[in-house]
């Protein structure tokens, strides 16, 4: 299974019959394809609608019904269209379940960095800044490792935050962290992932949870 | 006097050089494109220009960009735009950047008389640099200003005589939110009714908002991605 897959089939868990949830853009968008039918749950576009449906049947496309990665979609039955304040005072105000998005570095405190590269041309945070700070429940997706083999999960971010201590939970290839008042807690490995290659590949400093579970 | 223009040349014949306009649409959806290109037309310079995307190189916002038209861009997200990139890194082009939600506040804000509000959005981040802060129940929240626009241009599905407007679909968002920051709100449309066809239930946008509404036609709606399933 490629780390994609592996981080995304982990991810859709978080997700609980009931919740009104954003998926960020990129990876988070393909949690939506693994959310088992038994599981009702209404997906946030930050651009005005709650509700988002699958993808249009071939020709049935409309440019007037996109989601926040300007892909068109549809709407599920129940669906709820509105303007960019109204979806920002509900992500603001704290009535999203859960945002998923993805990440560059996270900090052992939770903070995120996911929005810009000193040096490269900087392309806007978006709806970012304002999801972190204000889902109930904030998950980050991402490799542990970059390209370049460093880790991604950091003592402190190097790159410029989204947010200040935003991160509930981080999901990576390798392991699932949660961020709490003790530090950054291992809750689980993947499978055939042990705690020593964690150890190695994680430059924060962590601690075991109690209720580990080694998949 | 009547609401209803005629002509795109003549609905934005009074904006001039170095005026602020705020623009609705997300990325290339519900933009106002009749607006848009008449404002290329008319040749108008150093414009400040609050909207959430800046189109893509041809179009959209895109177009009075490559004509060298905007002076400085507040948005949220511009990774759509080559053009801009060209001219942001040569410093021709001045750039807010502003998280969506707080921009879309920012215009509501500015639209209903309020200066100023506090949001936690943004705290420890670049974009908190030079704002004043304050705490409220042990948070610490940012500052942020309202934004007012000498002029709107804002894309409606239906609109009556009055300037009573409606919107389709995700192609709301900034919109409404345009219309109320505009000191004067230019509404193009897909459809122009006469006032009380337009349930008063229905109505997105009181027409006290809108000073000028002209019917577009042949709207190009581009799609910026196709994503579909097979039947």
């Amino acid at each position: 299974m490629d780390t994609r897959l592996t981080i995304v089939k982990r991810a859709v868990k978080e997700i609980q019959d009931g919740m009104n949830v954003n998926l960020g853009i990129g990876m988070p968008t393909l949690v939506a394809n693994e959310i088992p039918a038994d599981v009702n749950v209404l997906l946030q576009s930050e651009n005005g609608l709650l509700g988002i449906g699958p993808y249009p049947v071939e020709g049935l496309e409309d440019a007037d019904l996109i989601n926040a990665g300007k892909e068109t979609i549809t709407t599920v039955p129940g669906s709820s269209f509105f303007d960019s304040a109204e979806s920002f005072a509900m992500i603001r105000g704290g009535h999203i379940d859960l945002a998923i998005l993805g990440g560059m570095e996270v900090s052992e405190k939770g903070d995120l960095a996911n929005w810009m590269i000193p040096g490269k041309m900087v392309k806007g945070m978006g709806g970012a800044m304002d999801l972190v700070v204000g889902a109930k429940r904030v998950v980050v997706i991402m490799d542990h490792v970059s390209k370049h083999g460093e880790s991604k999960v950091k003592k402190t971010c190097e790159l410029p935050l989204t947010g200040l201590g935003v991160v509930d939970r981080l999901i990576t290839d390798l392991a699932v962290f949660d961020f709490t008042d003790e530090g950054m807690v291992l809750v689980e490995t993947s499978p055939g992932v042990t705690v020593e290659e964690v150890k190695e590949k994680t430059e924060a400093p962590f601690i075991i949870s109690p209720d580990f579970i080694q998949s | 006097m009547s609401k209803v223009y005629n002509s795109f040349a003549k609905a934005v014949s009074d904006i001039r050089d170095g005026s602020t306009i705020i623009v609705g649409g997300f990325g290339l959806c519900g933009i106002p494109e009749k607006s848009i290109e008449a404002l290329r037309e008319s040749g108008v310079k150093d414009l400040t220009i609050a909207s959430n995307n800046c189109g893509t190189d041809d179009q959209g916002l895109g177009i009075l960009l490559a004509n060298k038209q905007i002076k400085k861009m507040i948005a949220s997200y511009v990774g759509e735009n080559k053009i801009f990139e060209k001219q942001f890194l040569s410093g021709e082009l001045e750039v807010e950047l502003s998280p969506q939600g707080t921009l879309a506040e920012r215009i509501r804000s500015g639209g209903a008389g309020i200066p100023g509000f506090y949001t936690a959005t943004g705290v420890g981040t670049p974009i908190a640099e030079g704002k004043e802060t304050k705490e409220f129940n042990g948070k610490t929240y940012l500052l942020e200003e309202g934004i007012v626009g000498d002029f709107a241009l804002v894309k409606a599905w239906k609109a009556d005589t009055l300037g009573n407007l409606v919107y389709r679909k995700t192609a709301r968002n900034f919109n409404p939110l345009a219309a109320m920051a505009g000191k004067i709100t230019i509404a193009e449309v897909e459809e122009i009714v006469e006032a009380g066809e337009l349930k008063p239930e229905e109505i997105d946008t009181p027409g006290v908002y809108v000073q000028r509404v002209l019917l577009g036609t042949d709207y190009a709606k581009p799609i910026e991605r196709l994503t579909v399933r097979k039947a």
